[in-house]
């Protein structure tokens, strides 16, 4: 029951300052509200017995995302948006469609036939030395191997975007 | 699933956070039921007996910012990897390493190109 | 379980690729001539293509990876693509005064993600191959960094390709909450064993894909961002986008929707049709009233990933060969029409109005030959390789008795003559407006040599594709 009411809270919460980030006339006033946003679904990971990625989540997300946010949004001086019409006219057929989808997926969500557990059960997690931390890291490096390397050249390729479309002179 | 599981090991934190929200909420209901409130024009102006600010406090930061700040995440992203790697070193061995290895220099290469492209410098 | 040296040998040609690509972005730290930089990306690139040859296939990474014969055919593709866009690019580069070596660099990871896409078997190599080739892409397209046009391709890319990424992760989500696995095959035969594939929750998460590539291959409804970013990239790249990225959506979205997707075939394959006849539509009518010619070449790519898709809704060994060839041939006539666009793009002059079209068979004889060969070729008129691969798609498509489609198709392709031979028409009917001067270069050169004499040979001697790409879905 207790862990009922915790769930339901974050769940809550994520949904209304999801909400409030698009709806905020003030974009630093976005910016916050998804900090709180961030916090909220790391205590939702929490729930999950995820707390590596929980504190991912925090260290990451809240840590260097939102600074990376902020300083867009204070580059960018948004006097006018400010000021004007926070959604355009199009923004009546926007919501339909987006309750109607939202509609579809939780109608059909309900319908999920849940996949096998796997051997990795939050009892055997808990019971391995280490706990998630070695457990995610023993996954990693040996099952996914692969798609972790290419990781690597994906965040190659964001250092050279951000360099190339933003150094303000560029050697060349 | 969610709702089956209570992380109890975070229940100091919880505690925590709730004095804190519970501190914060309390200082400031507290202040506006027994501060004093007589305002007059010149205690409203935003610097009392100075001159009247011009134009608005927003100012557009540099692009500079955005460079540094997405180096940063990057980082960030590179550090995180470590640290599960690092649990699992003893446990894999040579091969965590090699494969941590060809993960390290594809990032030492954006490493160097950022530092020469002088991405650090603030000219 | 670790993975072992016959894994890292099947990705060879990857490996190579990235040290290639970390290769060119050191260069451009040290040399000055980024034309030398462009030319090492080519050898290094002809390389990968011997490298990719000669490895086994089989499969690698527990189950993550494969080489087959449908992987090293799209892997020829792109790197047609990525050694026919580096030619069409060292000149051009100097005249928009992006001389970058960047630019070489990110080709070739795009390329690297495209490659990934088209040889990943589990979901999660999919995403990522498909991130690194977006990425890529994105900065790419604003690669003019202080041209305003540019920028907007860029934006309106990155903001509606997250977009699509997002509908792609919910997808791969559902399925794996349902199956508890990212492996294509496994997710195939564990809901064909648990009697799920007709669960809702199932045909959501195929929507969600059809949506997320269909951003990708820019198939309507889903093709709102392509008209701006290809008019706003630089030319180059528009040319790239619209070969690479597409093959690469094709590629992933065979693999998905016939190994992950199998047990559902019937339903996909409802929900593509009105999709593929829609695209066509968009693509070919609103192509009609386009006088800027990078818009036009952009609502004409739209609808040949229509016409491509017909090769993906008949199945099959012949209708997945159909859809392989076509995209080389596409390859070819696509970055061939480009060519000829970059050529006439010099100092002062942009020379993407359909009007600085006019007289162009006057001043320049063969630069309007090859331009008209490529329109004949896109249109689909013998004996050109446009004829060739649409013949073998709509017969593949008549075969599998989708005829009521084919005839669609066959009169929306009568349409697009309109926009393709209107540019015929004005470079061999008006009389020229302007000088306007060609800024031709060797590689320039080469790379039209290439693409004309694919359109040519594979229009006349059309079996040796056709036999190339049933071989390796056999092989």
């Amino acid at each position: 029951m207790l862990a009922e009411i915790f769930f339901a809270y974050f769940a809550v919460v994520i949904v209304l300052t999801s909400i409030l980030v698009i709806a905020s006339r003030n974009p630093v006033h976005s910016v916050l509200w998804m900090l709180l946003l961030f916090f909220h679904i790391a205590g939702l990971y929490l729930m999950l017995d995820a707390e590596f990625l929980a504190a991912i989540q925090i260290i990451i997300y809240a840590g260097a995302i939102l600074v990376l946010f902020l300083f867009v949004v204070l580059l960018l001086n948004l006097k006018e948006e400010i000021k004007g019409r926070p959604f355009s006219r199009i923004f009546v057929i926007a919501l339909v469609l987006a309750i109607g989808m939202a509609v579809v997926i939780s109608s059909t969500m309900k319908l999920l036939p849940p996949g096998p557990v796997g051997q990795y059960s939050m009892d055997m997690i808990r019971a391995t030395k280490g706990g998630n931390s070695s457990i995610i890291g023993r996954v990693m490096y040996t099952e996914f191997l692969f798609p972790f390397e290419i990781a690597s050249t994906i965040l190659l390729v964001a250092i050279i975007g951000a360099i190339v479309l933003a150094k303000k002179r560029l050697r060349s | 699933m969610p709702g089956k599981y209570i992380p109890s090991d975070y229940l100091p934190i919880l505690i925590f956070l709730m004095v804190a929200t519970a501190v914060g909420l309390g200082v400031l209901i507290a202040g506006s039921i027994f501060r004093l409130k007589r305002p007059y024009p010149e205690k409203l102006m935003p610097y009392e007996s100075g001159n009247l600010p011009v134009g608005e406090p927003r100012y557009r930061f540099s692009v500079r910012f955005y460079i540094i700040a997405m180096l940063f995440v990057v980082f960030d992203v590179e550090a995180v990897f470590l640290y599960p790697w690092a649990v699992v070193f003893g446990s894999i061995g040579f091969y965590a390493f090699v494969e941590m290895m060809v993960f390290i220099v594809i990032l030492v290469v954006g490493y160097v190109y950022a530092w020469k492209k002088e991405a650090f410098n603030w000219d | 379980m670790q993975s072992s040296y016959a894994d890292v040998a099947r990705i060879i040609p990857e490996i190579f690729l990235t040290s290639l690509a970390l290769l060119l972005l050191m260069m451009e730290l040290v040399t000055k001539k980024k034309e030398f930089i462009g030319f090492i990306g080519i050898i290094g690139v002809v390389i990968t293509a011997y490298l990719t040859l000669i490895t086994n296939p089989g499969r690698a990474f527990s189950d993550m990876f494969i080489v087959d014969g449908y992987s090293n055919f799209f892997k020829l593709i792109f790197y047609l693509n990525v050694i026919l866009t580096i030619l069409i690019s060292i000149r051009y580069l100097k005249i928009e005064g992006v001389n970058l070596g960047e630019y070489y660099s990110l080709i070739l990871f795009a390329t690297l993600g495209m490659m990934i896409m088209a040889s990943g078997t589990d979901l999660i190599v999919i995403y990522l191959g498909l991130e690194l080739m977006a990425l890529s892409t994105y900065v790419l397209a604003g690669f003019l960094r202080h041209e305003i046009r540019s920028n907007e391709a860029a934006l309106k890319y990155f903001l509606l390709g997250a977009f699509s990424s997002a509908f792609l992760l919910y997808g791969i989500a559902l399925t794996y909450g349902m199956t508890g696995t990212t492996n294509l095959k496994d997710i195939a035969s564990y809901v064909t064993q648990h009697g799920i594939a007709k669960n809702p929750v199932f045909t959501l998460s195929m929507i969600m894909f059809i949506i997320a590539f269909g951003f990708k291959i820019a198939a309507a409804p889903f093709h709102m961002w392509a008209p701006d970013t290809y008019e706003g990239a630089p030319t180059s790249i528009t040319a790239f986008m619209s070969v690479g990225p597409k093959a690469a959506g094709f590629a992933a979205m065979g693999r998905v929707f016939f190994d992950a997707l199998g047990p559902i075939r019937l339903d996909w394959v409802a929900v593509i049709i009105p999709i593929a006849i829609l695209t066509m539509a968009v693509g070919n009518i609103i192509a009609i009233s386009q006088t800027n010619i990078k818009r036009m070449l952009a609502y004409s790519s739209i609808a040949h990933a229509g016409y491509a898709l017909l090769g993906l809704i008949a199945g099959g060994s012949e209708g997945l060969s159909s859809m392989m060839n076509y995209l080389l041939i596409y390859a070819f006539m696509n970055v061939g029409a480009f060519a000829v666009i970059i050529m006439l793009r010099r100092e002062g002059f942009k020379g993407e109005d359909i009007d600085d079209y006019s007289g162009l068979a006057k001043r320049h004889p063969l630069a309007a030959g090859l331009m008209l060969v490529f329109m004949f070729s896109l249109t689909g008129i013998p004996p050109t390789a446009g004829f060739v691969g649409k013949f073998y798609l709509f017969m593949s498509a008549i075969r599998a008795g989708y005829t009521g489609l084919v005839i669609v198709a066959v009169i929306f392709s009568a349409i697009s003559a309109y926009f393709y031979l209107r540019i015929v028409m004005y470079m061999y009917m008006r009389e020229p407006k302007a000088e306007v001067e060609l800024s031709t270069s060797a590689p320039l050169g080469i790379a039209l040599a290439i693409t004309v004499a694919g359109v040519l040979i594979l229009g006349v001697f059309p079996s040796i594709v056709i036999h190339l790409a049933k071989a390796s879905l056999l092989g």
